[in-house]
């Protein structure tokens, strides 16, 4: 089938396509040249003053494995106000806060998303997220592995191993639980939550293993590197939420010695203890601090006012926040030797001083970030806000004045501590589509995808102009999957299954060895067992996966 | 995988039998996987790590292979046909057992969608117990593994452990190494109402167990007394329903004093009125321990029939547990309302699914409403239902996946022989196309 979208205003920043108007054809999922005359077109769609993007991807979103299933469960009263039924061509489920996977998978794309990537998938609990993942219609996935409060890393690093064993180690786990990154949740600190500790600071040991965060953040940074994973390691850094912890992020970035590193959800990250509340904003400094080294990448996990639930692997500070659980009900796990969840459900309100100064912390960074290649566009859903906030939080950085009509709103005292009514910067829409496409599809190393150029897989959003940036980016007139029209006005009208995006990074084959040893004395099941086959995902017939490359290995 | 299976098969029709080793269970719940089995043909016997629980669950032969309407052998198709129509008829057709793996649990969820019925796990009235406590205030729970490695009180709280899970103790407390414990066999364990039925928790040093034996309804006032104590609550009561209040008091200290205590407990043991108030005792005491400078948490166990593997599946497809609604064309919970059982007994429902590929001893409830069973082969029915097609078990006759008690941990279930028997999902995938 040849498709023909004709005339619409394409932003393709991947290909330097800043608002041209163009005509772009698809045929079998994929861009292709434009046809030789008289070759017929199955289908054309008039985009003529539409605005025509690539697939949105989502590069952080807790959207597969135990930790979420648990929030699930944890609040059946919020999903008792967000019914969804099922149609002809859609299953029932229930959405806001932490929405079934058929609604994930729906609302996503009624957004113009085409992609979503777990960032907490613990080696453990892989096989899960890969399974609610598989249950996510439409949507390509993928997840990052978590490592870094493992015993058996720690274990090395008490060893003394050295960066070859634990290259190995990392690639041989990314690929026994099918990951495209790594990633690491207050580096140690959920394991040193098992043995009694309530915070660990950037430089402080941990007393069993007498290792400190700094020197897992540098041995994994290493490790994604030197063993050529295009995404960087995906850094949740020491002290999530602690007034005062801007210091140890600054220190996390210049410590880090120029190795690529991904800074997640930074907004929580950004906290400063000025002020009669000792609670101020970071966030100038942190912006200045991303603009300044250019191996940092960061997405900002922006707070939006309302009911929401955090899941989060940082037991370690969940356990410590537990206090401002709301409704009151709260749930922490240590997780077989391998890491940990805490779940605690919050509201965000705009009249508490510091729920008001997050939500500006997290924009001022947005905006004071220059180079929108390496700023990223995440609630942390839904630790931040659900992801179906997206269309606002759009519009507080395309629409000054109706930002600055927000802030008007907020805790007088918050207003006071932001500079943010003072920033003219609105984003354009080829920044968008930088944060929410390129970009994201750059730094998760995925090939032909945040694309519009020939080759491609047709991922593609078309949007009417509005004025009315969150009326414009909720509801877009259609979407294509892999060339298959999926949403028409904001509605879905056909289903398909994604893809699984993965990496195989080499490993020496001795390394499974003493992995073996290890998981017969101290775990609970053989390593055999624990590797996740390819045909766990593809054997029902709906999934599949697609391998990416690496950046060339010396 | 896929190769060795064939090459295995190859081997069999040679009539020689064949080992696999390193085999997971999805029966004991506590996700051994180091089971090795015999298979011969279709028959297959457990030649290592066998329990009382998993080798009669993998050694139950094939009896029925053929599916049947009204008694009478039919083909597949036929079977199904049938079970469609009769669901088409139905105004509120019930779900119930839901013991499968994941594959099957999915194929569960898209006929309940598709028919508006009510999803129900057989285990969910005991289950509940924990939801209950859980959807109120929530729990600070561990894993399989970090008992293995941290445990040094076990905390038993109204369950006979090695009648539940064989074992557990071999595997999971007296285990010869871990990580962080010098002397496994130092681990302090502790019974409180049911005292144990063997003697699988004496150490290998052989030091017995500390049992402070109570009757089952009098755990919430003996855990309420516990949790006053932990927390410093001065008690005026000598004796609490038998146990001497200064033995309590030790427990008390014993929690205090450990650096990694665990208190488990099976809701479906606690099989008592309002009994959620006593998991909810237990999970709030075990959250008070955890603000006493050192750590604690507590250990629910389950995992049998499926029921994690039916909580998760249906959490994750619904956002709720596995005693849902699906006639208003949209998932509703209802932990009471919901039951299955009583839906059935009162009317409200006017047929019965029965899904159960794990085990044939559980039989569907005896009901006058026309009857559905897609279950393990082998099941035997005081009323012949009027369509039963049997399925392959998960784990024996077809690959999947299920959960393991911690809920955290799921496992790759292996294909052991060539039944031919259709896998659950098969066949209520094909039911729902049929409607």
């Amino acid at each position: 089938m040849l498709i023909k979208l004709t005339g619409g205003t394409v932003y393709d920043p991947a290909s330097g396509i800043d608002g041209q108007v163009q005509t772009l054809y698809v045929q079998d999922g994929r861009f292709v040249k434009p046809p030789a005359e008289g070759v017929k077109i199955d289908k054309e769609y008039d985009l003529k003053d539409k605005v025509v993007m690539s697939g949105a991807i989502d590069m952080h979103t807790h959207i597969g494995g135990g930790k979420g299933n648990i929030a699930r469960m944890l609040i059946p009263e919020d999903h008792r106000k967000d019914p969804v039924h099922r149609s002809d061509i859609t299953r029932s489920g229930c959405g806001h806060a932490m929405p079934s996977t058929f609604t994930t998978g729906y609302r996503y794309a009624e957004m113009g998303y085409t992609a979503g990537f777990e960032p907490a998938l613990l080696p453990i609990n892989a096989r899960q997220a890969h399974m609610e993942m598989a249950d996510i219609p439409i949507l390509d996935k993928g997840g990052y592995v978590m490592l870094g409060s493992d015993d058996y890393l720690l274990r090395m690093l008490t060893a003394k191993k050295d960066q070859k064993a634990i290259n190995d180690y990392v690639a041989w786990t990314m690929n026994a639980a099918k990951a495209i990154g790594v990633k690491v949740v207050n580096p140690g600190g959920i394991n040193a939550f098992k043995f009694n500790q309530r915070q660990l600071d950037l430089d402080e040991k941990n007393s069993h293993y007498q290792v400190t965060p700094r020197e897992i953040l540098q041995v994994l940074a290493t490790a994604v590197k030197e063993i050529g994973v295009k995404h960087p390691l995906h850094v949740h850094g020491c002290n999530l939420g602690v007034p005062g912890n801007v210091e140890t992020t600054l220190n996390t970035m210049q410590g880090i010695g120029g190795l690529p590193m991904h800074l997640t959800h930074i907004q929580f990250h950004s906290y400063g203890t000025e002020g009669d509340f000792k609670f101020s904003s970071g966030g100038a400094a942190i912006a200045e601090a991303i603009n300044k080294h250019k191996n940092i990448t960061a997405d900002v996990g922006q707070i939006l006012f309302g009911q929401t639930i955090t899941a989060s692997g940082d037991n370690m500070r969940q356990h410590a926040n537990h206090g401002f659980a709301n409704p009151n009900k709260w749930v922490c796990m240590d997780i077989e030797c391998d890491a940990g969840c805490g779940v605690v459900p919050f509201k965000y309100r705009d009249q508490n001083f510091v729920n008001a100064l997050q939500w500006a912390i997290g924009l001022e960074i947005f905006l004071l970030v220059d180079d929108p290649w390496r700023i990223f566009l995440t609630t942390d859903h839904p630790n931040g806000a659900p992801f179906t906030t997206y269309p606002h939080l759009i519009r507080l950085l395309m629409d000054k004045s109706f930002r600055n009509d927000m802030l008007a709103t907020i805790h007088p005292e918050a207003q006071k501590m932001t500079t943010l009514a003072s920033i003219d910067r609105e984003y354009s829409l080829q920044e968008i589509a930088i944060l929410t496409r390129a970009g994201a599809a750059k730094l998760v190393g995925l090939e032909d995808r945040g694309s519009l150029a020939e080759g491609a897989w047709a991922d593609i959003t078309v949007y009417t102009e509005d004025a009315d940036r969150e009326k414009m980016f909720e509801k877009p007139d259609y979407v294509f999957k892999d060339g298959e029209l999926v949403v028409v006005d904001g509605k879905v009208v056909h289903t398909k299954w994604g893809t699984t995006h993965i990496v195989r990074p080499d490993w020496d084959i001795s390394v499974e060895k003493d992995l073996q040893k290890y998981f017969d004395r101290f775990m609970t099941m053989k390593v055999g067992n624990f590797k996740i086959s390819d045909d766990e995902i593809t054997e029902d017939g709906r999934g599949s996966l697609t391998v990416h490359g690496l950046n060339h290995v010396t | 995988m896929i190769r060795a299976l064939n090459i295995l098969n190859k081997i069999n029709k040679e009539q020689r039998v064949t080992e696999i080793t390193e085999v997971p269970s999805p029966f004991c719940g506590i996700g051994t996987d180091d089971l090795t089995i015999q298979v011969d043909g279709l028959s297959l016997k457990v030649s290592e790590n066998g329990c009382a629980v998993n080798t009669p669950a993998f050694e139950q032969a094939i009896t029925d292979t053929s599916a049947r309407v009204d008694g009478k052998e039919v083909d597949l198709e036929v079977a199904v046909a049938r079970a469609a129509e009769l669901l088409r008829a139905s105004n509120q057709p019930v779900i119930g057992g839901c013991a499968t793996d994941v594959n099957g649990m999915r194929g569960v969820m898209a006929l309940a969608d598709h028919c508006g019925a009510v999803v129900d796990n057989m285990n969910f009235t005991a289950a509940r117990r924990n939801f209950l406590a859980l959807q109120d205030t929530g729990w600070m729970n561990t894993t399989l593994a970090e008992i293995k490695n941290r445990c040094d009180l076990l905390l038993i709280v109204g369950v006979d452990l090695e009648g539940f899970a064989p074992r557990f103790f071999e595997r999971y407390l007296w285990n010869k190494e871990s990580m962080f414990l010098e002397d496994t066999s130092r681990r302090e364990i502790v019974y409180i109402g049911k005292a144990p039925s063997a003697e699988a928790s004496t150490s290998p040093a052989g030091v017995k167990a500390k049992v402070l034996p109570c009757d089952d309804q009098d755990l919430p006032e003996v855990m309420a007394v516990l949790r006053a104590l932990v927390k410093g609550k001065k008690t005026v009561a000598e004796n609490i329903c038998g146990i001497a209040l200064s033995d309590l008091q030790a427990v008390a200290e014993q929690l205090k004093a450990a650096k990694y205590s665990v208190v488990t407990w099976a809701a479906g043991a606690l099989n008592f009125d309002q009994a959620e108030l006593t998991v909810q005792m237990l999970s709030e005491m075990v959250k008070d321990i955890n603000t006493m400078d050192t750590r604690s948490s507590g250990f629910p166990l389950g995992g049998k029939e499926g029921d994690q593997t039916a909580n998760q599946v249906c959490g994750w497809t619904s956002a709720f547990p596995a005693r849902a609604r699906f006639s208003s064309g949209f998932p509703e919970y209802d932990p009471f309302l919901y039951d299955s059982s009583a839906m059935l007994a009162n009317g409200e429902a006017d047929i019965l699914v029965w899904v159960q590929a794990f085990n044939a001893a559980f039989v569907p409830q005896k009901t006058d409403k026309p009857t559905i069973v897609v279950a393990r082969s082998g099941m035997v029915f005081a009323k012949e239902p009027d369509v039963f097609i049997p399925v392959g078990t998960p784990g024996i006759d077809h690959a999947g996946h299920a959960y393991r008690l911690d809920n955290v941990v799921a496992i790759r279930l292996k294909k052991c022989r060539d039944s031919g028997l259709p896998s659950t999902a098969e066949v209520l995938n094909a039911i729902e196309q049929a409607l």
